[in-house]
Protein backbone atom coordinates (compact mmCIF):
# COMPACT_ATOMS: atom_id res chain seq x y z
CA UNK A 1 0.00 0.00 0.00
CA UNK A 2 1.24 3.63 -1.06
CA UNK A 3 1.62 6.32 1.04
CA UNK A 4 1.12 9.68 -1.58
CA UNK A 5 1.82 13.25 -0.59
CA UNK A 6 -1.08 14.26 0.97
CA UNK A 7 -1.42 10.91 3.42
CA UNK A 8 1.91 11.78 4.42
CA UNK A 9 1.67 15.43 5.54
CA UNK A 10 -1.80 14.47 6.85
CA UNK A 11 0.58 11.96 9.03
CA UNK A 12 3.38 14.11 9.75
CA UNK A 13 0.70 16.79 11.50
CA UNK A 14 -1.12 13.79 13.62
CA UNK A 15 2.75 13.47 14.41
CA UNK A 16 3.25 16.93 15.18
CA UNK A 17 6.57 16.87 12.72
CA UNK A 18 6.58 19.88 10.13
CA UNK A 19 8.46 18.53 7.58
CA UNK A 20 11.25 20.39 5.30
CA UNK A 21 10.36 19.55 1.89
CA UNK A 22 13.66 17.62 1.15
CA UNK A 23 12.39 15.29 4.12
CA UNK A 24 8.88 14.99 2.31
CA UNK A 25 10.64 13.47 -0.56
CA UNK A 26 12.95 11.33 1.10
CA UNK A 27 11.34 9.99 4.00
CA UNK A 28 8.30 9.57 1.57
CA UNK A 29 10.16 7.22 -0.34
CA UNK A 30 12.11 5.50 2.70
CA UNK A 31 8.23 4.95 4.10
CA UNK A 32 6.89 3.39 1.71
CA UNK A 33 9.95 1.18 1.43
CA UNK A 34 9.07 -0.06 5.26
CA UNK A 35 5.82 -0.02 4.82
CA UNK A 36 5.88 -2.45 2.01
CA UNK A 37 8.25 -4.54 3.86
CA UNK A 38 5.59 -4.60 7.32
CA UNK A 39 2.80 -5.36 5.24
CA UNK A 40 4.30 -8.77 5.08
CA UNK A 41 2.15 -9.65 8.53
CA UNK A 42 -0.80 -9.67 5.85
CA UNK A 43 -0.24 -13.03 4.43
CA UNK A 44 -1.11 -14.67 7.69
CA UNK A 45 -4.55 -15.67 8.16
CA UNK A 46 -4.67 -14.90 11.93
CA UNK A 47 -8.76 -14.88 12.20
CA UNK A 48 -8.63 -16.92 15.13
CA UNK A 49 -5.52 -15.68 17.21
CA UNK A 50 -6.06 -13.37 19.67
CA UNK A 51 -3.59 -10.25 20.29
CA UNK A 52 -0.79 -9.80 22.16
CA UNK A 53 -0.02 -5.99 23.61
CA UNK A 54 2.47 -7.95 26.60
CA UNK A 55 4.70 -10.23 26.92
CA UNK A 56 3.99 -11.47 30.49
CA UNK A 57 0.84 -11.96 32.10
CA UNK A 58 -0.10 -9.15 34.40
CA UNK A 59 -3.37 -8.57 35.52
CA UNK A 60 -4.44 -5.37 37.72
CA UNK A 61 -1.51 -4.85 39.50
CA UNK A 62 -2.11 -2.30 42.87
CA UNK A 63 -0.55 -0.26 44.93
CA UNK A 64 -1.21 1.22 48.30
CA UNK A 65 -2.64 4.70 48.36
CA UNK A 66 0.28 6.13 50.41
CA UNK A 67 1.82 9.31 49.82
CA UNK A 68 5.19 9.14 49.48
CA UNK A 69 8.43 11.97 48.72
CA UNK A 70 7.88 13.46 45.18
CA UNK A 71 9.88 15.97 43.38
CA UNK A 72 9.80 19.98 44.31
CA UNK A 73 8.95 22.20 42.05
CA UNK A 74 12.16 23.06 41.28
CA UNK A 75 13.12 20.20 40.53
CA UNK A 76 10.34 19.50 37.89
CA UNK A 77 11.06 22.36 36.67
CA UNK A 78 14.71 22.64 36.65
CA UNK A 79 14.54 21.65 32.57
CA UNK A 80 12.28 23.87 31.39
CA UNK A 81 12.92 25.55 28.65
CA UNK A 82 11.10 28.62 29.55
CA UNK A 83 9.26 29.13 33.05
CA UNK A 84 6.79 31.38 34.84
CA UNK A 85 6.68 31.09 38.84
CA UNK A 86 5.64 27.72 39.55
CA UNK A 87 4.33 27.52 35.66
CA UNK A 88 5.93 25.76 32.34
CA UNK A 89 5.92 28.86 29.84
CA UNK A 90 4.39 28.21 26.48
CA UNK A 91 3.88 30.19 23.28
CA UNK A 92 -0.11 31.39 22.59
CA UNK A 93 -2.39 29.45 20.82
CA UNK A 94 -2.93 27.23 17.84
CA UNK A 95 -3.06 24.45 19.85
CA UNK B 1 49.48 -1.57 36.55
CA UNK B 2 46.05 -2.03 36.09
CA UNK B 3 45.20 -3.84 32.55
CA UNK B 4 41.79 -2.23 31.76
CA UNK B 5 42.09 -4.56 28.88
CA UNK B 6 41.68 -8.25 30.77
CA UNK B 7 40.55 -6.99 33.90
CA UNK B 8 37.22 -8.55 34.81
CA UNK B 9 34.64 -7.25 37.71
CA UNK B 10 34.91 -10.00 39.58
CA UNK B 11 38.91 -9.84 39.79
CA UNK B 12 38.91 -5.99 40.12
CA UNK B 13 36.34 -6.68 42.98
CA UNK B 14 38.97 -9.46 45.01
CA UNK B 15 41.71 -6.95 44.48
CA UNK B 16 39.85 -3.94 46.02
CA UNK B 17 39.04 -6.95 49.07
CA UNK B 18 42.60 -7.50 49.13
CA UNK B 19 43.73 -3.88 49.28
CA UNK B 20 45.52 -4.49 46.72
CA UNK B 21 44.26 -1.48 44.53
CA UNK B 22 42.44 1.15 45.90
CA UNK B 23 38.47 2.79 44.25
CA UNK B 24 40.80 5.60 43.40
CA UNK B 25 43.15 3.58 41.35
CA UNK B 26 40.60 1.79 39.75
CA UNK B 27 38.69 4.36 39.03
CA UNK B 28 41.48 6.21 37.49
CA UNK B 29 43.02 3.45 35.51
CA UNK B 30 39.82 3.65 33.30
CA UNK B 31 39.91 7.15 33.09
CA UNK B 32 42.88 6.98 31.42
CA UNK B 33 42.09 4.04 29.02
CA UNK B 34 39.59 6.81 28.26
CA UNK B 35 41.50 9.39 27.68
CA UNK B 36 44.09 7.13 25.65
CA UNK B 37 41.25 5.75 23.05
CA UNK B 38 38.06 6.99 23.58
CA UNK B 39 38.88 10.04 21.20
CA UNK B 40 38.98 7.15 18.49
CA UNK B 41 36.19 5.05 19.61
CA UNK B 42 33.61 7.58 20.96
CA UNK B 43 32.17 5.21 22.98
CA UNK B 44 31.02 7.93 26.00
CA UNK B 45 28.74 11.11 25.18
CA UNK B 46 29.76 12.29 28.58
CA UNK B 47 32.47 10.87 31.04
CA UNK B 48 32.09 11.74 35.43
CA UNK B 49 34.82 12.45 37.47
CA UNK B 50 35.57 10.28 40.38
CA UNK B 51 33.12 11.09 43.57
CA UNK B 52 34.62 8.60 45.55
CA UNK B 53 34.45 5.29 46.80
CA UNK B 54 36.06 2.01 46.92
CA UNK B 55 33.13 0.16 44.73
CA UNK B 56 33.68 -0.83 40.59
CA UNK B 57 33.09 1.34 38.01
CA UNK B 58 30.38 1.13 35.57
CA UNK B 59 29.40 2.45 32.21
CA UNK B 60 25.80 3.58 31.53
CA UNK B 61 23.81 3.49 28.26
CA UNK B 62 22.53 7.26 27.67
CA UNK B 63 19.47 6.44 27.34
CA UNK B 64 19.53 5.52 31.42
CA UNK B 65 18.56 8.41 33.28
CA UNK B 66 21.18 9.78 36.21
CA UNK B 67 20.48 12.11 38.40
CA UNK B 68 22.54 15.61 37.98
CA UNK B 69 24.37 13.65 34.91
CA UNK B 70 24.20 14.70 31.17
CA UNK B 71 20.95 12.32 29.61
CA UNK B 72 20.55 12.64 25.97
CA UNK B 73 19.62 8.85 24.64
CA UNK B 74 21.61 9.90 21.60
CA UNK B 75 18.99 12.78 20.63
CA UNK B 76 19.59 16.30 19.78
CA UNK B 77 16.34 16.90 21.64
CA UNK B 78 17.96 15.91 25.10
CA UNK B 79 20.61 17.82 24.98
CA UNK B 80 21.41 19.52 28.09
CA UNK B 81 18.69 17.77 29.62
CA UNK B 82 20.28 16.84 33.36
CA UNK B 83 17.90 14.13 35.34
CA UNK B 84 16.32 15.33 38.53
CA UNK B 85 16.17 11.95 39.38
CA UNK B 86 17.94 8.17 39.29
CA UNK B 87 16.38 5.32 36.90
CA UNK B 88 15.76 2.37 39.18
CA UNK B 89 19.01 0.53 37.79
CA UNK B 90 21.39 3.86 38.38
CA UNK B 91 20.32 3.57 41.63
CA UNK B 92 20.76 0.18 42.26
CA UNK B 93 24.05 0.28 41.03
CA UNK B 94 24.90 3.06 43.35
CA UNK B 95 23.52 1.03 46.14
CA UNK B 96 25.53 -1.53 45.33
CA UNK B 97 28.56 0.93 45.54
CA UNK B 98 29.29 0.61 41.63
CA UNK B 99 30.77 4.19 40.48
CA UNK B 100 29.34 5.42 37.58
CA UNK B 101 32.15 6.09 34.67
CA UNK B 102 30.15 7.84 31.92
CA UNK B 103 27.73 7.67 29.65
CA UNK B 104 27.56 5.83 26.18
CA UNK B 105 27.00 6.09 23.14
CA UNK B 106 23.72 5.23 21.60
CA UNK B 107 21.49 5.45 18.31
CA UNK B 108 19.00 8.13 18.75
CA UNK B 109 16.45 6.79 21.60
CA UNK B 110 17.73 3.35 20.77
CA UNK B 111 16.37 2.97 17.25
CA UNK B 112 19.37 1.87 15.19
CA UNK B 113 21.43 -1.11 14.45
CA UNK B 114 25.27 0.62 14.58
CA UNK B 115 24.67 3.54 16.68
CA UNK B 116 25.48 5.83 13.59
CA UNK B 117 22.19 7.29 14.08
CA UNK B 118 22.96 9.35 17.07
CA UNK B 119 23.07 12.60 16.69
CA UNK B 120 26.25 12.77 18.77
CA UNK B 121 28.17 10.84 16.08
CA UNK B 122 28.97 6.98 15.60
CA UNK B 123 30.90 4.95 18.37
CA UNK B 124 33.84 2.73 16.48
CA UNK B 125 34.31 -0.82 16.68
CA UNK B 126 37.23 -1.55 18.96
CA UNK B 127 38.34 -4.03 16.51
CA UNK B 128 38.10 -2.30 13.20
CA UNK B 129 37.29 1.37 13.64
CA UNK B 130 36.35 1.45 10.27
CA UNK B 131 33.40 -1.14 11.35
CA UNK B 132 30.46 -0.29 13.29
CA UNK B 133 30.03 -1.80 17.09
CA UNK B 134 26.42 -2.67 16.42
CA UNK B 135 23.72 -1.02 17.72
CA UNK B 136 21.75 0.81 19.73
CA UNK B 137 23.96 0.09 22.30
CA UNK B 138 27.19 0.30 20.28
CA UNK B 139 28.73 2.45 23.26
CA UNK B 140 28.12 0.16 26.06
CA UNK B 141 29.26 -2.74 24.09
CA UNK B 142 32.79 -0.97 22.12
CA UNK B 143 33.68 0.43 25.58
CA UNK B 144 33.69 -3.26 27.75
CA UNK B 145 35.74 -4.76 24.42
CA UNK B 146 38.06 -1.62 24.32
CA UNK B 147 38.76 -1.63 28.38
CA UNK B 148 37.03 1.42 29.16
CA UNK B 149 34.68 -0.29 31.56
CA UNK B 150 34.80 -3.23 33.38
CA UNK B 151 31.14 -3.82 32.69
CA UNK B 152 27.79 -1.73 31.43
CA UNK B 153 24.70 -1.09 31.22
CA UNK B 154 22.79 -1.88 28.20
CA UNK B 155 18.89 -1.80 26.91
CA UNK B 156 17.42 -3.68 24.39
CA UNK B 157 14.08 -3.82 22.36
CA UNK B 158 14.63 -5.78 19.52
CA UNK B 159 18.37 -6.71 20.16
CA UNK B 160 20.47 -3.41 21.43
CA UNK B 161 22.59 -5.44 23.92
CA UNK B 162 22.86 -8.70 22.14
CA UNK B 163 24.08 -7.78 18.58
CA UNK B 164 26.18 -4.70 19.89
CA UNK B 165 27.71 -7.81 22.51
CA UNK B 166 28.18 -9.98 19.43
CA UNK B 167 29.72 -7.07 16.84
CA UNK B 168 32.39 -6.40 19.84
CA UNK B 169 32.92 -9.87 21.46
CA UNK B 170 31.71 -9.68 24.78
CA UNK B 171 28.69 -10.94 26.91
CA UNK B 172 24.96 -9.02 26.84
CA UNK B 173 21.83 -10.23 28.28
CA UNK B 174 18.73 -9.24 27.46
CA UNK B 175 16.87 -10.59 30.17
CA UNK B 176 13.23 -11.54 30.46
CA UNK B 177 10.59 -8.81 29.85
CA UNK B 178 9.66 -7.83 33.78
CA UNK B 179 12.71 -8.77 35.48
CA UNK B 180 14.45 -5.16 35.10
CA UNK B 181 12.89 -1.43 36.13
CA UNK B 182 12.58 0.90 33.26
CA UNK B 183 11.83 3.33 35.49
CA UNK B 184 13.64 6.42 35.01
CA UNK B 185 14.65 4.94 31.30
CA UNK B 186 13.89 6.90 27.89
CA UNK B 187 11.04 5.17 26.59
CA UNK B 188 10.77 3.57 22.62
CA UNK B 189 8.47 0.29 23.00
CA UNK B 190 7.11 -0.23 26.22
CA UNK B 191 5.95 -3.99 25.35
CA UNK B 192 9.41 -4.51 24.63
CA UNK B 193 12.31 -2.21 25.86
CA UNK B 194 14.51 -3.78 28.97
CA UNK B 195 17.65 -2.85 30.43
CA UNK B 196 20.43 -5.50 30.65
CA UNK B 197 24.08 -6.50 31.45
CA UNK B 198 27.30 -6.01 28.93
CA UNK B 199 30.21 -7.71 30.30
CA UNK B 200 33.64 -9.27 29.58
CA UNK B 201 32.25 -12.97 30.81
CA UNK B 202 29.39 -15.19 31.79
CA UNK B 203 30.02 -14.25 35.10
CA UNK B 204 30.15 -10.78 35.29
CA UNK B 205 27.09 -10.44 33.30
CA UNK B 206 25.49 -12.83 35.65
CA UNK B 207 26.48 -11.01 38.37
CA UNK B 208 25.37 -7.66 37.21
CA UNK B 209 21.95 -8.69 36.55
CA UNK B 210 22.03 -10.15 40.05
CA UNK B 211 22.47 -6.18 40.90
CA UNK B 212 19.64 -4.43 39.02
CA UNK B 213 16.81 -7.17 38.69
CA UNK B 214 14.07 -7.58 40.95
CA UNK B 215 10.60 -6.00 41.41
CA UNK B 216 10.56 -2.22 41.37
CA UNK B 217 7.17 -0.36 42.84
CA UNK B 218 7.98 2.41 40.52
CA UNK B 219 7.56 -0.02 37.30
CA UNK B 220 4.44 -1.82 37.39
CA UNK B 221 5.61 -4.28 34.78
CA UNK B 222 7.90 -5.57 36.85
CA UNK B 223 7.81 -8.96 38.52
CA UNK B 224 10.29 -10.84 41.43
CA UNK B 225 12.55 -13.13 40.24
CA UNK B 226 11.33 -16.56 40.57
CA UNK B 227 14.84 -17.87 41.32
CA UNK B 228 17.84 -16.24 43.15
CA UNK B 229 20.46 -15.50 40.27
CA UNK B 230 23.35 -18.50 40.22
CA UNK B 231 26.35 -17.19 39.21
CA UNK B 232 27.69 -20.63 36.76
CA UNK B 233 30.35 -22.36 37.91
CA UNK B 234 30.04 -26.06 36.11
CA UNK B 235 31.90 -26.52 32.83
CA UNK B 236 29.61 -29.43 31.53
CA UNK B 237 26.09 -29.07 29.64
CA UNK B 238 25.01 -32.71 30.75
CA UNK B 239 21.64 -33.00 30.21
CA UNK B 240 20.98 -29.43 28.64
CA UNK B 241 18.81 -30.07 25.53
CA UNK B 242 19.89 -27.55 23.01
CA UNK B 243 17.52 -26.61 20.48
CA UNK B 244 18.39 -25.61 16.91
CA UNK B 245 16.05 -23.98 14.94
CA UNK B 246 17.10 -24.33 11.41
CA UNK B 247 14.93 -21.14 9.80
CA UNK B 248 17.35 -19.12 12.32
CA UNK B 249 20.79 -20.92 11.31
CA UNK B 250 20.13 -21.53 7.68
CA UNK B 251 18.88 -17.66 6.73
CA UNK B 252 20.57 -16.72 3.63
CA UNK B 253 21.62 -13.53 5.31
CA UNK B 254 24.11 -15.15 7.55
CA UNK B 255 27.83 -14.59 6.17
CA UNK B 256 29.34 -18.30 5.72
CA UNK B 257 31.80 -17.21 8.33
CA UNK B 258 29.59 -16.51 10.92
CA UNK B 259 27.46 -19.86 10.39
CA UNK B 260 30.97 -22.00 10.54
CA UNK B 261 31.64 -20.28 14.32
CA UNK B 262 28.31 -20.79 15.26
CA UNK B 263 28.18 -24.72 13.65
CA UNK B 264 31.46 -25.60 15.89
CA UNK B 265 30.05 -23.87 18.85
CA UNK B 266 26.78 -26.24 18.20
CA UNK B 267 29.39 -29.49 18.06
CA UNK B 268 30.63 -28.14 21.03
CA UNK B 269 27.26 -27.90 22.81
CA UNK B 270 27.55 -31.86 22.42
CA UNK B 271 31.12 -32.58 23.63
CA UNK B 272 30.21 -31.09 26.72
CA UNK B 273 27.05 -33.14 27.25
CA UNK B 274 24.58 -31.41 25.74
CA UNK B 275 21.38 -33.29 23.37
CA UNK B 276 21.65 -31.28 20.36
CA UNK B 277 18.68 -31.90 18.18
CA UNK B 278 16.74 -29.40 14.99
CA UNK B 279 13.90 -27.86 15.41
CA UNK B 280 11.74 -25.37 13.42
CA UNK B 281 9.90 -22.21 14.60
CA UNK B 282 8.66 -21.68 10.67
CA UNK B 283 6.83 -17.93 10.85
CA UNK B 284 9.11 -16.47 13.53
CA UNK B 285 12.24 -14.90 11.17
CA UNK B 286 10.33 -13.75 8.08
CA UNK B 287 7.56 -12.42 10.38
CA UNK B 288 9.33 -11.48 13.53
CA UNK B 289 10.76 -8.41 11.45
CA UNK B 290 7.74 -7.30 10.05
CA UNK B 291 5.73 -7.68 13.16
CA UNK B 292 8.28 -5.88 15.35
CA UNK B 293 8.83 -2.96 13.05
CA UNK B 294 4.70 -1.96 13.19
CA UNK B 295 4.79 -2.64 17.02
CA UNK B 296 8.00 -1.09 17.79
CA UNK B 297 7.17 2.36 15.86
CA UNK B 298 3.23 2.44 17.41
CA UNK B 299 4.74 2.85 20.34
CA UNK B 300 7.42 4.85 19.93
CA UNK B 301 5.34 6.70 18.36
CA UNK B 302 3.08 7.14 21.33
CA UNK B 303 6.25 7.44 23.89
CA UNK B 304 8.03 10.49 21.52
CA UNK B 305 5.09 12.50 22.14
CA UNK B 306 6.25 13.58 25.11
CA UNK B 307 9.39 15.81 23.42
CA UNK B 308 7.30 18.38 22.92
CA UNK B 309 9.42 21.71 24.21
CA UNK B 310 7.76 22.15 27.13
CA UNK B 311 8.84 20.62 30.21
CA UNK B 312 12.55 19.35 29.33
CA UNK B 313 14.34 19.39 26.73
CA UNK B 314 15.05 21.22 23.46
CA UNK B 315 12.39 23.46 22.37
CA UNK B 316 12.99 25.78 18.98
CA UNK B 317 13.11 29.59 19.11
CA UNK B 318 11.12 29.81 15.67
CA UNK B 319 7.49 29.14 16.94
CA UNK B 320 5.29 31.91 16.90
CA UNK B 321 2.26 30.07 18.51
CA UNK B 322 2.30 27.18 20.11
CA UNK B 323 1.25 24.07 17.37
CA UNK B 324 4.53 25.94 15.58
CA UNK B 325 6.41 25.50 18.19
CA UNK B 326 5.47 21.75 18.80
CA UNK B 327 6.21 21.11 15.35
CA UNK B 328 9.23 22.93 14.67
CA UNK B 329 11.12 21.60 17.98
CA UNK B 330 10.01 18.12 16.81
CA UNK B 331 11.43 18.85 12.92
CA UNK B 332 14.42 20.30 14.46
CA UNK B 333 15.49 18.42 17.67
CA UNK B 334 14.45 14.44 15.95
CA UNK B 335 16.79 13.12 13.46
CA UNK B 336 15.78 10.89 10.54
CA UNK B 337 15.18 7.47 12.34
CA UNK B 338 12.98 8.86 15.13
CA UNK B 339 11.02 10.72 12.97
CA UNK B 340 10.77 7.36 10.21
CA UNK B 341 9.63 5.59 13.32
CA UNK B 342 6.86 8.05 14.91
CA UNK B 343 5.49 8.13 11.18
CA UNK B 344 5.25 4.69 10.61
CA UNK B 345 3.79 4.20 14.18
CA UNK B 346 1.53 6.99 13.71
CA UNK B 347 0.26 5.55 10.11
CA UNK B 348 -0.04 2.19 12.34
CA UNK B 349 -2.13 3.23 14.69
CA UNK B 350 -4.43 5.87 12.68
CA UNK B 351 -8.19 5.20 11.68
CA UNK B 352 -8.41 2.97 8.90
CA UNK B 353 -5.10 1.34 9.41
CA UNK B 354 -5.28 0.18 12.81
CA UNK B 355 -6.63 -3.74 12.15
CA UNK B 356 -4.57 -4.29 8.63
CA UNK B 357 -1.00 -2.86 10.51
CA UNK B 358 -1.14 -2.78 13.90
CA UNK B 359 -3.77 -4.69 15.40
CA UNK B 360 -2.13 -7.65 12.73
CA UNK B 361 1.09 -7.28 13.90
CA UNK B 362 -0.56 -8.20 17.61
CA UNK B 363 -1.45 -11.44 16.72
CA UNK B 364 1.80 -12.14 14.68
CA UNK B 365 2.90 -12.07 18.00
CA UNK B 366 1.09 -14.51 19.28
CA UNK B 367 1.72 -16.33 17.11
CA UNK B 368 5.66 -16.38 17.44
CA UNK B 369 4.83 -16.56 20.80
CA UNK B 370 3.16 -19.98 20.58
CA UNK B 371 6.31 -20.73 18.16
CA UNK B 372 9.42 -20.38 20.70
CA UNK B 373 6.90 -21.91 23.47
CA UNK B 374 6.25 -25.23 21.42
CA UNK B 375 9.47 -25.33 20.96
CA UNK B 376 10.48 -24.82 25.04
CA UNK B 377 8.70 -28.47 25.04
CA UNK B 378 11.20 -30.27 24.01
CA UNK B 379 14.29 -28.28 24.45
CA UNK B 380 15.61 -25.69 27.36
CA UNK B 381 18.29 -23.67 25.41
CA UNK B 382 17.55 -22.42 21.52
CA UNK B 383 20.68 -21.56 19.85
CA UNK B 384 21.55 -19.58 16.58
CA UNK B 385 23.54 -16.91 15.57
CA UNK B 386 22.75 -13.53 17.12
CA UNK B 387 24.12 -11.18 14.21
CA UNK B 388 23.61 -12.51 10.90
CA UNK B 389 27.01 -10.69 9.59
CA UNK B 390 30.01 -9.57 11.44
CA UNK B 391 30.64 -5.94 12.00
CA UNK B 392 29.81 -4.19 9.03
CA UNK B 393 30.99 -0.68 7.70
CA UNK B 394 29.89 2.26 8.65
CA UNK B 395 28.32 4.10 6.15
CA UNK B 396 27.24 0.35 4.47
CA UNK B 397 23.75 0.59 5.32
CA UNK B 398 22.65 4.55 6.55
CA UNK B 399 20.70 5.00 3.47
CA UNK B 400 19.07 2.12 2.74
CA UNK B 401 16.81 1.53 6.65
CA UNK B 402 15.45 -1.88 5.22
CA UNK B 403 18.86 -3.15 5.01
CA UNK B 404 19.82 -1.59 8.47
CA UNK B 405 16.71 -3.23 10.02
CA UNK B 406 17.64 -6.95 9.04
CA UNK B 407 20.74 -6.37 11.15
CA UNK B 408 18.15 -7.64 13.74
CA UNK B 409 16.59 -10.66 12.13
CA UNK B 410 17.60 -13.42 14.66
CA UNK B 411 17.40 -11.04 17.69
CA UNK B 412 13.97 -9.45 17.18
CA UNK B 413 11.71 -13.05 17.45
CA UNK B 414 12.71 -14.03 20.98
CA UNK B 415 12.33 -10.31 22.45
CA UNK B 416 8.87 -10.32 20.70
CA UNK B 417 7.92 -13.62 23.08
CA UNK B 418 9.40 -11.51 25.91
CA UNK B 419 12.06 -14.11 26.41
CA UNK B 420 15.44 -13.66 27.98
CA UNK B 421 18.82 -14.22 25.10
CA UNK B 422 22.56 -14.29 26.41
CA UNK B 423 25.40 -13.19 23.43
CA UNK B 424 28.43 -15.35 23.98
CA UNK B 425 31.23 -14.70 21.76
CA UNK B 426 32.08 -18.29 19.68
CA UNK B 427 34.42 -17.29 17.08
CA UNK B 428 36.57 -14.75 14.81
CA UNK B 429 35.13 -14.29 10.95
CA UNK B 430 37.57 -12.36 9.16
CA UNK B 431 39.55 -11.35 11.98
CA UNK B 432 36.34 -10.24 13.71
CA UNK B 433 34.02 -11.36 16.83
CA UNK B 434 31.24 -13.68 15.69
CA UNK B 435 28.19 -13.87 18.46
CA UNK B 436 25.99 -17.37 19.83
CA UNK B 437 22.85 -16.45 20.59
CA UNK B 438 21.24 -18.65 23.36
CA UNK B 439 17.43 -18.00 23.99
CA UNK B 440 15.62 -19.80 27.23
CA UNK B 441 11.94 -19.42 28.04
CA UNK B 442 11.27 -16.66 30.63
CA UNK B 443 12.98 -16.54 33.95
CA UNK B 444 15.18 -19.06 32.48
CA UNK B 445 18.30 -16.71 33.17
CA UNK B 446 20.25 -19.18 35.19
CA UNK B 447 20.10 -21.93 32.94
CA UNK B 448 21.64 -19.55 30.49
CA UNK B 449 24.66 -18.29 32.36
CA UNK B 450 25.57 -22.17 33.08
CA UNK B 451 25.47 -23.07 28.97
CA UNK B 452 27.11 -19.58 28.80
CA UNK B 453 29.56 -20.06 31.27
CA UNK B 454 30.66 -23.69 29.90
CA UNK B 455 30.69 -22.64 26.28
CA UNK B 456 33.57 -19.57 27.18
CA UNK B 457 35.65 -21.71 29.15
CA UNK B 458 35.58 -24.38 26.47
CA UNK B 459 36.17 -21.94 23.56
CA UNK B 460 38.05 -20.06 25.19
CA UNK B 461 37.56 -16.78 23.42
CA UNK B 462 40.39 -14.15 23.94
CA UNK B 463 37.40 -11.03 24.23
CA UNK B 464 40.73 -8.33 23.74
CA UNK B 465 40.54 -7.01 20.04
CA UNK B 466 44.21 -7.34 18.92
CA UNK B 467 44.59 -3.92 17.57
CA UNK B 468 44.69 -2.85 21.39
CA UNK B 469 46.57 -5.93 23.09
CA UNK B 470 50.15 -4.45 24.21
Amino acid sequence: MAIDREQLLHVAHLARLELHEEEVERLGAQLNDILDAVSKVSELDLSDVPPTSHPLDLVNVWAADEPHECLSVEEALANAPEREGAYFKVPPGGS
Amino acid sequence: MIDTLRLTAEEAARLLRAKEITGAELYAAYRAAIDERDPELHCYLHVCDDEGGEGIPIAVKDVIGTKGIPTTAGSKILEGYVPVYDATVAARCKAHGLRILGKTNTDEFAMGSSTENSAFGPTKNPWDPSRVPGGSGGGSAAAVSAGLAPWALGSDTGGSIKQPSALCGNVGLRPTYGTVSRYGVVAFASSLDQVGPVARNVRDCAYLYSVIAGRDPCDSTTVDLPNAVRLPETDSLDGLRVGVPKEFNEHEAIEPGVRAAVERAIELCRELGAEVGECSLPRSVDYGMPCYYLIAPAEASSNLARYDGVRFGYRSPNGSDRLEMYERTRDEGFGDEPKRRIMVGTYALSAGYYDAYYGQAQKVRTVLIREHADAFERFDVLVSPTSPSVAFELGAKTANPLAMYLSDLLTIPSCMAGLPGLNVPCGLSEGLPVGLQLIGPQFSENTLFRAGHALEQALAFDPVPPRLAP
